[in-house]
């Protein structure tokens, strides 16, 4: 294992491309995000946003393009612990399989332990973040008897139990009611604030400009990556989001 | 960072050491200390209950085995069944089948090679990691591999069997199709009680990636778990305690102990590690009383314990109404 230096940015992507099949999705984006950075990545529906953020976290492989995530090849990247990821799809299983909120919190405590039984510091950090995030009433249980918002809110749990250095958030907050959701951008800012570093996918941009100190517009192509103020002052989303009812226009004109 | 990279070199000495050191000590107490550990037991019983029950050679097999299979099937079960793998124990098990005929077959003209269990556990184990590059090459667990290997494997042991009509294996084919509690021979017992040790170590050594594995696939690879190695680990072990529990309940009706006890505790329980407690207590429950009432009643054992298991899902079901 290669010695990171603090130096290293969190995520660094090169002219990453990407198809589905014939579908691009993501085209020659570059990207870099520096370690305590919290950069809000926005752009309209289908715009490979997600897909994008996959591809940052080496859970999928670029056509082309490299990426590197504290300075290593981001397939290759090994340090489990480093990164906690909610995603914007929870799992099949969490709607048949018998599992409670604090067994799914504890996974996020897995990469920590490898194959060693869990220490009480583990159990420790487990209660701490139920608490935090507020469901420690609902930790016995079983996530499938869950509302949409509280199973979000375990995801989110387990993802901040990971005590990554970087936390990726694809639309985190949806289904989570408005208070609650208050609460956790709240709980984004406090933890960027204390170093890690944060992505959050987010369709709503009032949240974005409010929390995040860079933001990234993407359309398959990246329109925009700047400070926050500065990109208020642009006409990137106006630009993504126009080029994306054109894409649609022209194919519905062409009956597609 | 350091602790880090000092903590995976420790893991992997401790792996490089543990593993071979683990299968040698899981060797000598199968051979040493087993023989003598079964004796004592079984003559203590034997003494104090007298019944024929408890003194006959082959229901003292039978019934270790069976409690054996009641701790290690459920335990994979719990695993598979919540990765919607249900039937890949039938499949697995069909094509042990087809690996028993070929050993029967190689067997009775090669004295040495005369260990069909082994043919069934090395026929079984090639399944499983077909299956598993099925999976991997066409991204599922698909019910079409499923059911081609499990014919195909079903397939290949009829074939062989039909081939050596001179040579007749009829009770022997019949005790692997259907299982028979009277049939186990001592070495296959041991066989059992190394293969329990063994699954019973891998689930307590790996049970998080597993159930991580289990739960979310995605989440699981961001940690960096190696989901390809655990998911092939899996597998090759529902081949191995598919086989060991052929001999009791027969190719045909070996995955209900894979599937059945687990899916009774799950009605029952909203909690993982409760479910994969509760689906051992189910098997267990299940092998003794099918065992007791298929004496009673005068019927096979592998279909007592079976239907013995069903019985416990529907009162699972009724109670959690």
């Amino acid at each position: 294992m290669l010695p990171t230096s603090k130096m290293d940015p969190a995520i660094a992507a090169e002219n990453v491309t990407f198809a589905y099949d014939d579908q691009p999705v993501v085209k020659d984006v570059s990207l870099t995000v520096e370690a305590g950075d919290f950069l809000g990545l926005i752009g309209p529906n289908g715009s490979g946003k997600t897909t994008l953020l996959k591809i940052l976290l080496g859970l999928q492989t670029p056509d082309t393009g490299t990426v590197e995530l504290f300075g290593t090849d981001a397939t290759s990247f090994d340090e489990g612990t480093r990164l906690g990821y909610v995603s914007q799809q929870s799992s099949e299983a969490d709607t048949t399989m018998p599992i409670s909120v604090r067994e799914v919190v504890t996974m996020g405590r897995y990469a920590h332990a490898g194959l060693s039984p869990l220490t009480t510091d583990d159990h420790r950090i487990v209660d701490d973040v139920l608490e935090q995030v507020g469901i420690a009433d609902l930790a016995d249980r079983q996530i499938s008897s869950l509302s949409g918002g509280q199973k979000q809110r375990t995801y989110i749990a387990r993802a901040l139990a990971s005590e990554a250095d970087l936390l990726a958030l694809d639309e985190p907050t949806v289904g989570v009611d408005a208070e609650s959701r208050d609460a956790f951008y709240d709980l984004l800012h406090e933890l960027n604030e204390t170093g890690i570093t944060i992505v959050l996918i987010e369709h709503d941009i009032g949240v974005v400009t409010e929390h995040a100190d860079t933001i990234a517009c993407l359309n398959r192509e990246l329109y925009e990556h700047c400070g926050t103020e500065r990109f208020l002052e642009t006409d990137a989303l106006e630009r993504a989001f126009s080029s994306a009812r054109a894409a649609r226009s022209t194919s519905a004109a062409s009956g597609d | 960072m350091d602790v880090d990279t000092f903590r995976s070199r420790r893991g992997l000495t401790a792996a490089a050491v543990g593993l071979p050191a683990a299968v040698i000590a899981t060797a000598a107490f199968v051979y040493l200390a087993f023989p003598p550990l079964f004796d004592a037991f079984w003559g203590t019983t034997c003494g104090a209950i007298g019944s024929w029950l408890v003194c006959s050679t082959f229901l003292q097999h039978g019934f270790t085995t069976g409690v054996l299979v009641g701790i290690a099937a459920p335990l994979v079960g719990a695993y598979v069944v919540n990765r919607q793998m249900a039937l890949i124990g039938e499949a697995l098990a069909h094509t042990a089948f087809g690996g028993v005929a070929i050993g029967l077959v190689v067997g009775a003209s090669v004295e040495w090679l005369n260990y069909p269990l082994v043919f069934a556990l090395v026929a079984a184990v090639l399944a499983a990691l077909g299956l598993q590059y099925l999976a991997v090459t066409t991204d599922a667990y698909a019910d079409v591999p499923l059911a081609i290997i499990l014919t195909g494997g079903f397939a290949v042991g009829v074939a062989v069997i039909s081939y050596g009509e001179g040579v007749a294996f009829g009770r022997e084919i019949e005790s692997y199709l259907f299982g028979n509690i009277l049939f186990v021979p001592f070495e296959n017992v041991q066989l059992m009680v190394g293969l329990t040790i063994l699954v019973v170590g891998m689930v307590a050594l790996t049970h998080k990636q597993l159930l991580f594995i289990t739960f979310d696939r995605e989440a699981a690879r961001l940690a960096r778990i190696d989901v390809w190695f655990y998911d092939t680990l899996l597998i090759v072990v529902t081949a191995l305690v598919v086989v060991a529990a052929m001999q009791i309940l027969g190719a045909i009706l070996v995955a209900a102990m894979l599937v059945v006890p687990v899916a009774a505790a799950m009605q029952l329980t909203s909690s993982f590690n409760h479910g994969l407690v509760l689906s051992i207590v189910f098997g267990e429950i299940a092998v003794l009383a099918g065992i007791f009432s298929s004496y009673y009643l005068d019927i096979a054992t592998g279909p007592a314990i079976v239907l013995v298991a069903i019985a416990i899902y529907v009162f699972a079901i009724l109670n959690n109404r």
